[in-house]
């Protein structure tokens, strides 16, 4: 059930909420936002795309598969919390190294990153999976998993 | 890497460097042999939970030391020989991997001095023993031996951490050597005989004494250098490591006497008896393992200066020959095809580094002078004395221990030639250089017993009495008792080489009709599993709604539990009366669930329920919460989403029944919520984390958004344990829907 409006809708919302979603995980750290409310935004972008445009479109535009983006975020919240284990002895430790020359990168920023991935990961992944239990039509070349 | 080996996809330098680097560990160890000979303790201490006295902690002792040097040793050689074993076997990565963390864990489970730390090795080397024993895994055997491993070292492991932590309670120390300086408080402490049982179910368990003695011949499902170093040099012995690391904290007691001497001796007879029953060489290996082992147990069980100084070098003899034994019969294997000495025989032409090790291996098993196995054999009757029992079961196993020795050595390489395959050869030099090795070092030990104590055998004794011993190791004792039984043993063992096959048929014959020790196990195992099949049919029914009753149903009463039995209900003071646009959310709110109510169509049920959702996020949004608010709105839409797809599927309903008992479930549910909502505003709320928050974000955190601060900062690790879980769930979620795909179409 191919809607053209949707999907002349979709061509332009997509870009703009994953835009959003990326804007939302940026000021996070100092406004309203973070890794979890863009990873949400960004897993409802994928979704208007599946809905719209079909599983495979989806999938291809996601690059990676979601379990694996979820697998890599979760990767980079451990990896965020042994870097300020190994450089200062706890585990988690807040870690700024740019942050004097005025860039907020560290690892803070990598494990909010982490929680974006994570989120954004496992919602695709499930709808994906929710979305070949219940097709009828079974397209077996969709791939992806 | 003597010869190119072209073309098998495997050869390549990298597969030697787990050996070399468990080489160049030996090596760093061996450099602390003189130190710690002269009573040097090294440790290194790196704090852990410090809140509870939780420490990882390293301490290099005698007893350590010596474990640590078999580990890096005969880990050496057994990953040099694995490399070779498994040259062109895809799983070759998988097992060097495994086997080098196995290595790692087992290092760390002799140097740990805290328990927790000694904890999380031993859990280490029971799982990486899983995973090697299931290393065959598409053999349905080789899994359940697997299991069977990890079930019941896995019951140790659970019961040395009680122990250990009850000990830990009752002397004021996690430190191992605290508890070895505090022995006295903890012989006299009333806890002291539960304490005394845990400890020996963990080391039973791990080091294969009766009851728990079968899982180690089912775990030789492993392949050939996995057996030899986990199940006979290095693993197994952990649990006579932990009796004889405890021994100053637990041992010299009556209650320690009785629990190890007869568990220790009643294995080792047992299981020495059953050796000959194994036609397959590495199975009859595996049986004297356990035989070894229950020896180490009664002897540390005696706990006399003797008994330790010869259960110590009894160890020591026993990672060498055994280890060796176990990569010989590799050799024959891969040589000559089989592992049935019943199939092989005058091999000794084809097959000589194989025969020379095996037979310098098997004659330290023997105990024959002038190996090491003579002096350790020696020391044991020495030490048994005047214990009849002790002696005579001493007496049969090493007689067993004789005859398996002639079976091993002799029966496949003399006679006449029987072999498998057609042209038997010694196999490469990385797998007969090990046991060469293995054999030889048997043989100097045995030269020079002075030596020997005072650099490996001496320190240890001492580290376990917890003081300077004053018995020595020699080759030659004077005539005595000992020489007597050593020749008794001699001609026993050569009676009972002699009359091997017809005791072996014997054996076989009677074994269907004796109980099985495994029995408890299979009967244990098989009750667990249908209790939980009963359980899992009561409260799994498959009906969502069931689901969703039953964990509604315990929520409400969490919540109705905390309302009834906390403070006393107090309602909130409004700051000010609610105007228009609240009343305005709270009607929409009201319409909205009446209309999820009311409605006979899933469509305006699911958009009545995203009503709710947005009714809630304004109220967010009205307050301040502006990040709450933006994460209840994408969630709701997403949670349409998901349902929109789900209900393609679905049947259509008519008007839905009306389930009283539903209703009252989600009744007090809904009820429990609002109130407890407002009995949390009615409690005086201490400002003060929120104050810590609001000053300490930017400061501190560097960010504005005090919100987000606190999920990926302040509480980082909380939210790193909520993002694990969303991640398990969508891996649960994917693998039901892909499971219920087909019942689907």
């Amino acid at each position: 059930m191919k809607s053209v409006i949707l999907s002349a809708a979709t061509r332009m919302l997509v870009p703009a909420i994953l835009a959003l979603s990326v804007f939302v995980f940026w000021r996070g750290h100092n406004e309203p936002g973070g890794g979890f409310v863009g990873g949400l935004l960004a897993a409802a972008a994928i979704a208007l795309l599946e809905k719209a445009e079909g599983r495979a479109r989806a999938a291809r535009a996601l690059r990676f598969d979601p379990q694996s983006i979820a697998a890599v975020g979760l990767g980079c919240a451990v990896t965020a919390g042994l870097w300020g284990g190994l450089a200062r002895g706890t585990f988690l430790k807040g870690m700024w190294p740019f942050y004097d020359i005025g860039l907020p990168f560290g690892s803070i920023f990598l494990f909010d990153l982490g929680v974006y991935l994570v989120v954004l990961g496992t919602i695709a992944a499930i709808l994906f999976a929710l979305e070949d239990a219940v097709s009828t039509d079974a397209d077996p070349g969709s791939g992806g998993d | 890497m003597g010869k190119p080996e072209a073309g098998d996809g495997q050869a390549g330098l990298w597969r030697l460097v787990p050996a070399v680097l468990a080489a160049a560990a030996f090596l760093w160890f061996a450099g602390f042999v003189g130190p710690v000979s002269r009573g040097a303790t090294p440790e290194a201490v790196l704090p852990w939970a410090p809140s509870l006295g939780v420490e990882f902690s390293l301490r290099l002792d005698g007893l350590s030391l010596a474990f640590a040097l078999l580990i890096a040793g005969i880990g050496a050689i057994c990953l040099l020989y694995a490399a070779a074993y498994f040259r062109s076997d895809p799983r070759l990565t998988k097992l060097l991997v495994t086997l080098s963390l196995f290595a790692v864990s087992m290092l760390g489970l002799v140097l740990a001095d805290d328990v927790v730390t000694l904890f999380l090795f031993w859990e280490g080397t029971t799982i990486t023993s899983w995973i090697l024993v299931g290393f065959d895994h598409e053999r349905a055997s080789a899994r359940a031996a697997a299991l069977q491993a990890l079930l019941v070292t896995g019951l140790g492991g659970l019961a040395l951490l009680a122990g250990l932590l009850l000990v830990g309670g009752e002397v004021g120390s996690l430190r191992l050597s605290g508890m070895n300086a505090a022995g006295d408080l903890l012989r006299a402490a009333p806890i002291y005989p539960w304490v005394l049982a845990l400890v020996a179910v963990a080391a039973f368990t791990k080091s294969a004494q009766f009851p728990f003695q079968f899982w180690l011949p089912n775990a030789m499902a492993a392949p050939t250098p996995v057996s030899a170093y986990l199940h006979s040099a290095t693993m197994v012995k952990a649990g006579v490591y932990l009796l004889a690391r405890l021994s100053p904290a637990m041992g010299g007691t009556e209650a320690w006497f009785w629990t190890l001497a007869p568990v220790g001796g009643l294995t080792m007879a047992l299981s020495a008896v059953w050796a000959l029953r194994q036609p397959d060489l590495k199975m009859m290996l595996a049986f004297t393992t356990v035989t070894a082992l229950g020896m180490m147990t009664m002897l540390i069980g005696v706990g006399t200066p003797e008994a330790v100084l010869a259960a110590m070098c009894f160890l020591i003899v026993h990672a060498l020959y055994k280890a060796g034994l176990f990569l010989g019969v590799g050799m024959i294997e891969k040589g000559a095809g089989t592992r049935d000495y019943m199939a092989l025989g005058g091999l000794r032409g084809a097959l000589p580094l194989s025969f020379a090790a095996i037979a310098l291996a098997a004659l330290a098993m023997a105990g024959a002078p002038p190996f090491l196995g003579f002096v350790a054999k020696e020391a044991g009757y020495a030490a048994a004395g005047d214990l009849a029992v002790a002696v005579a079961a001493l007496v049969l196993a090493n007689a067993l221990m004789v005859a398996c020795g002639g079976l091993v050595a002799i029966r496949p390489f003399f006679g006449p030639v029987r072999s498998p395959k057609a042209r038997p050869a010694d196999p490469d030099w990385a797998l007969w250089l090990g046991p060469c090795a293995l054999a030889m070092l048997g043989l100097a030990f045995g030269l020079a017993p002075g030596a020997t104590e005072r650099a490996l055998v001496g320190p240890m004794a001492a580290a376990v009495t917890g003081g300077p011993i004053h018995a020595h190791l020699a080759l030659w004792h004077g005539f005595g008792a000992p020489l007597v039984l050593t020749l008794v043993t001699y001609a026993l063992g050569v009676g009972l080489y002699l009359a091997a096959d017809r005791l072996r048929g014997g054996l076989a014959a009677a074994e269907p009709r004796l109980p099985r020790t495994e029995g408890w196990y299979d009967a244990g195992l098989a009750g667990l599993t249908a209790f939980a099949r009963a359980v899992t049919r009561r409260v799994q029914d498959g009906a969502m709604t069931s689901y969703l009753r039953r964990t509604f149903t315990a929520f409400a009463l969490l919540v109705w539990g905390a309302l009834l039995l906390g403070q006393a209900f107090r309602w909130p003071s409004l700051a000010a009366p609610p105007d228009l646009i609240d009343w305005t959310i709270v009607i929409l709110i009201v319409l909205s669930a009446g209309l999820v109510l009311r409605t006979t169509s899933r469509l305006t049920a699911i958009a009545a329920l995203g009503g709710i959702g947005a009714g809630i996020a304004i109220v967010f949004v009205l307050y301040g919460a502006i990040d709450v608010a933006m994460t209840q709105l994408f969630v709701e839409i997403l949670v349409v989403i998901f349902i929109a797809i789900a209900m393609v599927r679905l049947p259509a309903t008519g008007p839905m029944p009306f389930r009283p008992r539903d209703a009252a479930v989600a009744a007090a549910l809904g009820i429990g919520i609002a109130a407890g909502t407002l009995a949390m505003l009615g409690t005086d709320l201490d400002r003060f984390m929120t104050t810590f928050f609001e000053t300490a974000s930017y400061p501190q955190a560097k960010g504005r958004n005090v919100v987000n601060v606190i999920l990926v900062d302040f509480r980082g690790l909380d939210t790193m344990g909520e993002i694990a879980v969303i991640v398990i769930a969508g891996v649960a979620a994917v693998a039901a829907l892909r499971a219920g795909r087909g019942a689907l179409r």
